[in-house]
């Protein structure tokens, strides 16, 4: 059932792009992001992919917010958005404290967790 | 039945008036608090000085003129002062369904006479022990009279309660006060030993303590004294045992009795329970002097005058308190000749002449036990503080065959005379405090009818000679004779030995055998008291001298004592004559009570036993000066120096050998015994402590066993579980991600499956 996404009072020019199109690159952004992080090794690009999945369901959000006329989507993507900032912050102090743990970015030097 | 319609008219006349007390009596109990409150501002604020003491005396001298003015203004009536509801419980409106216990006092003659001496002798001995203690100011100086300062208040609540919740409550708070302060040296092993001995022992009299206030309030509905003694139920028993039908009184109220009669023992030391009391001598000797001699130890005795009406009502428990009172004097009194520590000859002393005191009010003579209390709290805290005047100055010696002729010695004047006049009590030498009281009680025994009391009465008797005896043992060995001294390892546990030279001089010579000091020290020098030591000493000296006098204060009551006991439930309340209500203690023959009754309105003392047919209350003054003075002769053969008194005294020139040596080697095994205390302890820690410990030890396995196994096999199997799953971890960061990522395919298929 894919409808328009504009449902009234939207500008005409956008009409013909639907909640699918959001919705498909909302998926490719979220598999791109998922293949990065299994496939690479550096932390600092890893950690990228995971913005980037992060992201992509902030678009997925936001397509069904608009799709549905229904507001709380938008509302908490503002708070994801938030809380990635900070999150990124720690996260890049965290992977530079790792770096100088042992002087490398490769994600797989750290297997404490080993059973 | 002519001769009871009288007793039961007696008993209408003499039904209580409670009236209300003034709102200021509260000071009595409020002051002793007081001082507790800012003893502990002074411990906050660490106080280097002298200062608590002097809070301390300030509170109980106020606290003594206002239990002074009580006496003046309330004496001979019944008053009840309520400082707030404390229990009000009800379940309903029915008799006994109704829990009502006031933080109230109950002022009569009885709570007056024991509150003047606990306040006053509490008053001098806070003076005492604040030079006594001064070793240990900015130490535990201020801990110390935040305890004393407890006691006095449990003490009060303890005596002057109104209710017998208020009288438990007071009983538990002088037991926490007496652990407190025997342990009061608590680095020391024995010290705390002993605190802990005297805490569990008097646990077993206290749970018998609460189930006998448990059963007056299940049986009479009520706790308060007013109500107690007002009560029909009450009347009604005693008419039934004054009329001879003591099967009457039903098994609950006679068993109330027995159970306030096991608390009794364990907090007066008397026969199974009295094992805590030498030991608890670890204390400070203010503490031994106040708490282990003279007021709370009597508490037991206080417990017996008080109910002595619902005391009664049981056929057994008079007589067994009169039996266990009698070998408790005379044993305490064998195990006390044997001894070495002088203040432990005194703790012994003290478990004895509580014997004298429960066997006499156990004998109806009741007037005989509260006087002997009275007396017995002047000279015992005397004899006591003078020893701790001795073992203060001499660094802790307190063995009697290391210390003589301290009466030749400079500035040791006032604790000798002390000594002597509490020695002279203590032995009852005619015309002293202690030898009427002591009188009065065994008089008694020759009077009162009931199982073998003038058994009871020759024993006693026998006792007060073994008493004389030892208490002149330790002033002729340590009073009398040759100047010789060595100084004890000072053991006040707490004490860094740096207040003065004398104790570091002990220490340095401790290595040395004892013979190298028999003629003195060379660089010991012992420090005689000082003014406020000597001011009590003087002060109750001459009380202990004085006490004698109140004996013949309205001497047709038997002085002074019998005097104030008249209107209180320690007198005999319900009997003209004791003799009466004595007689149920034989058979409840009614008969026979009502001819004794009979003539004992005629003649005062016509049905009375006698004492190798004379009348015992007129010949005892000889007899038991007779043993007195036996006993103190023998002491002074035995032990006596040599050259006094033109050669008849004893022949002892050195402090550590007098004749008494031979004569204890011919007895050999009996002395060695009696100094080992009859091997009781041992008995006890065969008998309880042992099976104790084996009980806890195979608990303890089990509960190893089988609870922490249980424990531990829930705790073990979350641990196997994980072991098995422990491979699957491999650490690697991708791996997880890959197996999230494959987890969420498989669960994105499976939907997909499902909606199409």
């Amino acid at each position: 059932m894919m409808t328009t996404l504009a449902q009234s009072g939207f500008p005409e020019a956008m009409s013909s792009l639907t909640l699918f199109h959001y919705l498909f690159i909302s998926a490719v952004m979220f598999t791109l992001g998922l293949i990065g992080f299994v496939t690479r090794r550096n932390l600092i690009v890893m950690f990228l992919c995971t913005e980037m999945m992060f992201q992509a369901s902030g678009i997925a959000l936001i397509a069904f917010s608009r799709f549905y006329l229904e507001y709380t989507g938008q509302v908490f993507v503002i708070f994801v958005l938030t809380v990635a900032a900070a999150e990124a912050a720690m996260a890049l102090a965290l992977v530079v404290l790792l770096f100088r743990r042992h002087e490398t970015l490769d994600g797989s030097v750290w297997s404490l967790l080993k059973g | 039945m002519t001769s009871i319609s009288p007793t039961l008219a007696s008993m209408a006349d003499t039904a209580l008036h409670v009236g209300s007390a003034p709102a200021w009596v509260l000071a009595i109990p409020l002051l002793p608090m007081l001082a507790v409150v800012l003893n502990t501002f002074s411990a906050i604020f660490r106080v280097k000085t002298k200062l608590p003491a002097w809070i301390t005396i300030a509170c109980l001298a106020g606290s003594f003129l206002a239990t002074a003015f009580a006496f003046m203004t309330l004496s001979g009536q019944t008053n009840v002062a309520t400082g707030w509801k404390w229990f009000d419980l009800s379940w309903g409106a029915g008799q006994g369904q109704q829990f009502i216990a006031d933080f109230g006092f109950y002022i009569d003659n009885l709570t007056l006479l024991w509150m003047l001496f606990v306040t006053g002798l509490a008053t001098l001995i806070a003076v005492y022990a604040s030079e006594y203690m001064e070793h240990d100011v900015g130490k535990g100086y201020t801990r110390f009279f935040v305890a004393f300062g407890l006691f006095v208040f449990s003490m009060t609540c303890l005596v002057m309660g109104d209710n017998m919740l208020m009288l438990y409550l007071g009983w538990e708070g002088v037991g926490l006060c007496s652990y407190l302060l025997i342990g009061y040296f608590y680095k020391k092993p024995a010290a705390v030993a002993a605190a802990k001995k005297a805490f569990i022992v008097n646990r077993i009299g206290d749970l018998g303590l609460a189930i006998g206030v448990m059963l007056t309030f299940v049986h009479f509905g009520t706790l308060e004294y007013a109500q107690l003694f007002q009560s029909e139920q009450l009347a009604g028993y005693i008419a039934a045992v004054l009329e001879g039908r003591a099967g009457d009184v039903p098994l609950m109220a006679q068993l109330i009795a027995v159970f306030l009669m096991i608390g009794a023992f364990g907090k007066s030391a008397q026969f199974p329970l009295y094992v805590w009391l030498p030991d608890a001598m670890e204390g400070p000797t203010p503490v031994s002097a106040l708490i282990h001699a003279a007021t709370m130890v009597t508490a037991g005795v206080y417990l017996i005058a008080r109910m002595l009406p619902v005391f009664l009502l049981s056929e057994w428990a008079l007589p067994v308190v009169a039996w266990v009172g009698t070998f408790t004097a005379l044993l305490a009194a064998t195990i006390g000749m044997a001894q070495f520590d002088i203040k432990r000859i005194m703790a012994y002393s003290t478990v004895s002449q509580l014997g004298y005191m429960f066997a006499g009010i156990a004998m109806l003579s009741s007037v005989g036990g509260v006087y002997h209390v009275v007396t017995h709290a002047f000279f015992k805290a005397l004899l006591f503080l003078c020893c701790g005047a001795v073992m203060h100055g001499f660094a802790g010696q307190l063995d009697l065959r290391k210390l003589s002729g301290l009466w030749h010695m400079k500035g040791w004047r006032v604790v000798s005379v002390g000594m002597l006049v509490g020695c002279l009590n203590l032995a009852g030498v005619p015309f002293t405090a202690g030898f009427f009281s002591k009188d009065m009680i065994i008089a008694e025994a020759f009077v009162t009818p009931g199982y073998g009391y003038s058994l009871l009465g020759w024993t006693l008797l026998f006792t007060a000679g073994l008493t004389a005896y030892y208490t002149f043992r330790v002033f002729f060995r340590v009073f009398t004779g040759p100047v010789q001294y060595e100084p004890g390892d000072e053991h006040h546990g707490e004490d860094d030995h740096s207040h003065d030279h004398a104790q570091d001089d002990a220490h340095g010579h401790d290595g040395h055998s004892h013979e190298d000091h028999a003629h003195g020290h060379d660089h010991f020098h012992p420090h005689p008291p000082r003014f406020a030591i000597n001011f009590v000493l003087a002060t109750l000296s001459v009380l202990a001298v004085l006490a004698a006098g109140l004996y013949f204060v309205s001497p047709e009551k038997h002085g002074w004592v019998g005097d104030m006991l008249e209107e209180s439930t320690a007198h005999n309340l319900y009997t003209a004559d004791h003799s009466a209500a004595a007689m149920f203690l034989i058979d409840g023959d009614a008969h026979a009570a009502h001819d004794t009754h009979a003539d004992a309105a005629h003649g005062e003392h016509a049905a009375h036993g006698s004492i190798l047919g004379f009348n015992p209350h007129e010949v005892m003054y000889y007899i038991s000066a007779i043993f007195g003075l036996t006993g103190i002769g023998l002491a002074a053969y035995l032990h006596g120096p040599r050259g006094m008194v033109s050669g008849f005294l004893g022949n002892r020139v050195e402090a550590g050998k007098c004749r008494m040596d031979a004569v204890a080697k011919a007895f050999d095994p009996i002395p060695r015994w009696a100094e080992n205390k009859w091997y009781v302890d041992e008995f006890y820690h065969f008998l309880f402590v042992r099976p104790l410990w084996v009980v806890s030890y195979i608990f303890q396995t089990i509960d190893k066993l089988l609870v922490d196994g249980l424990v531990n096999l829930f705790g073990y199997l979350p641990r196997l579980l994980g072991r098995g799953a422990q491979p699957g971890q491999s650490g690697v960061l991708h791996g997880y991600a890959l197996s999230m990522a494959g987890g969420v395919g498989v669960i994105l298929f499976i939907v997909v499956l499902v909606t199409l």
